[in-house]
């Protein structure tokens, strides 16, 4: 007698909390075990591209706030040094301690939602109540300096769009103070206890080749080996007179992965103190009139930082005709804007890539043959937010 | 590790023939080559023990609908190695059918069927080559110049039917696309209300 073999098709999401957002993935499984995982994803698309298409370069700078939506500044710098290197315009160099330092808030805030999601993901509740509490107070300097917690709209080409208000740096600096300890803590609930090490380790394990052929980037690409980050190896600002490590992981699988990104936020701390102390004073935007708006007392008193003005925010600058790839390295990993300008004052076309999308399609390889239940484990390490998967 | 001017003279002396205009700008390397060609030369960027271009970054299109051929195809590649980056790219028309390069990169498959679902462009030996952004039953091509900024349809819950239904675009208010360059003229919808 021949025994036939069944499997069974499982439809995980779009509505499930451990699909961190609207993934709808098609499992195929044979008992519990996956054979098969058919990711669809699309159903937060905006159309972000298109829409930056018939957006002035100042208006499309808020959709790169919505894509990472966790990390809203770090998609605007990769926006803005874009422009920065068609027009060739020199940042300020207070602007640029500004903008790396909100940088690394955003990978901090990113990293403690992912670590926290993910212990959720497999089991262990209370780090998510204490690490959203340490995001309320990193999304109130956001707040401070920005306008909005979540939605900054503050990076701009040529510097960003205000000063930091009076007491805000002190504040990061208590912030810098008390926060490893919070990592601390963090650890002794994640890093040794039993549970959390048996359903990360050895689970979804990349090597490195496999890692480079999927075109894997940030703590996807450091977990399994690769000594690889953008801010090292092709500086931008001013991380080059900055001091600070890559933590690189060595099996490669959710566990490294976890490591990783915990020393990346002591890390962060460790740059966002040195941009404290190193802070200068001095401009925070470019002084370009056809670039940057003027102040309103100027626009008070010269009729033709009043033009510009009016330029500014009826036509917007225009960017000369050319074709760019600049990338960051976001906290998903690299994030790149490949823009063409056509020499109006509307990019021609804005393709962003996210770092999700990479991780997200190799879903297939990384669970076949695992378990049902290290899908979310799997899910919560590869660090996916829909609003840059589907853009 | 290579400089960038090493490299581009290796590639160009390697691939000789396959490359039509190669050039250096804001320190990357632009190759624009024929379509016929994407394979061999994606290949060899890759497997090289000089260039080592081993990811592949991003692939996308840019249309321009006023040109013969109609869409530009762009291959993001990045060398970790030789810490330097490469800009391929190639002009097609509407209809023509463009090899995959999954063969190569197992991570194109995703990024090309954006390709597909976006600008309509149909590639060749590809695994699974179906829509991935757009909804299930989604009819058009997004990205192309000629795809309204409005879209055709919309959807909302109809209370009647007890389900989510579709309809064609309707909006309150006219998109008002102000053409700031020259302010004076007024926008176009306008000019056509004033003549009728």
């Amino acid at each position: 007698m021949s025994k036939e073999k069944k499997t069974l098709n499982l439809n995980f999401g779009p509505q499930h909390p451990a699909a961190h957002g609207v993934l709808r993935l098609i499992l195929q499984l044979d008992g519990e075990v996956v054979e098969k995982a058919d990711p669809h994803i699309g159903l937060l698309h905006r159309g972000t591209e298109k829409l930056i298409e018939n957006k002035t370069y100042t208006q499309a700078v808020p959709y790169f706030d919505r894509l990472d939506y966790v990390a809203p500044m770090n998609q605007e710098h990769a926006f803005a040094l874009a422009i920065e290197k068609i027009l060739n315009i020199k940042v300020p160099i207070r602007a640029q301690y500004i903008r790396v330092l909100f940088c690394e808030i955003g990978r901090i805030l990113s990293h403690i939602l992912n670590v926290t999601t993910h212990a959720i993901d497999v089991g262990a509740l209370t780090p998510a109540l204490w690490g959203f509490e340490e995001r309320e107070t990193l999304m109130n300097f956001y707040e401070r300096a920005s306008g909005s917690r979540l939605h900054a709209n503050y990076f701009r080409a040529g510097g960003i769009h205000k000063d930091l208000p009076t007491g805000l740096d002190n504040d990061i600096a208590e912030f810098c103070n008390k926060f490893p300890k919070i990592i601390d803590d963090l650890e002794t609930l994640l890093t040794d206890n039993r549970i959390f090490k048996q359903r990360n380790v050895d689970i979804g394990v990349v090597s490195k080749q496999d890692a480079l052929d999927y075109s894997f980037s940030g703590v996807m690409l450091r977990g399994s080996g690769v000594p690889w980050d953008l801010r090292k190896s092709q500086p931008y600002d001013c991380y080059e007179q900055l001091d600070f490590k890559i933590p690189i992981g060595k099996n490669g699988d959710c566990y490294d992965r976890y490591l990783c990104r915990i020393d990346e936020m002591r890390e962060s701390i460790n740059i966002i103190k040195q941009c404290l102390t190193n802070l200068p004073k001095g401009p925070i935007k470019t002084n370009d009139g056809k670039i940057s708006p003027p102040s309103k007392i100027e626009i008070k008193q010269s009729m033709e930082a009043l033009i510009h003005h009016f330029k500014l925010f009826t036509e917007g600058y225009r960017v000369n005709k050319d074709e760019i790839y600049t990338a960051v390295e976001a906290p998903k990993g690299e994030f790149g804007v490949y823009l063409i300008s056509d020499g109006s004052s509307k990019p021609y076309k804005c393709k962003i890539r996210a770092p999700g999308f990479s991780h997200l399609q190799a879903m297939d390889y990384l669970i076949k043959g695992h378990m049902l239940a290290d899908v979310p484990a799997v899910l919560g390490s590869m660090d996916i937010v829909f609003g840059e998967v589907d853009r | 590790m290579k400089t960038i001017e090493d490299l581009e003279k290796k590639i160009n002396s390697e691939l000789t023939t396959k490359i039509n205009i190669s050039k250096i700008n804001h320190n990357q390397i632009y190759l624009n080559i024929n379509e016929s060609n994407i394979l061999n030369v994606v290949l060899f960027l890759k497997t090289n023990s000089e260039t080592k271009f081993k990811q592949l970054i991003d692939i996308t299109a840019v249309d321009y609908p006023e040109k013969d051929r109609r869409f530009k195809l762009v291959y993001l590649l990045l060398s970790h190695e030789n810490n330097q980056r490469v800009i391929i790219d190639f002009y097609v028309k509407e209809n023509d059918i463009i090899s995959s390069i999954t063969s190569i990169f197992p991570s194109a498959n995703w990024m090309e069927r954006e390709v597909f679902d976006m600008y309509g462009i149909e590639f060749k030996d590809h695994p699974n080559l179906r829509k991935i952004l757009t909804d299930y039953n989604f009819k058009g091509h997004p990205l192309r110049k000629d795809f309204p900024l409005t879209g055709h349809k919309e959807v909302r819950y109809s209370e009647n039917e007890k389900k989510v239904i579709y309809e064609p675009v309707k909006l309150e208010q006219n998109y008002r696309n102000f053409d700031y360059e020259s302010p004076w003229e007024g926008t176009k919808y306008i000019k056509d209300q004033t003549k009728e």
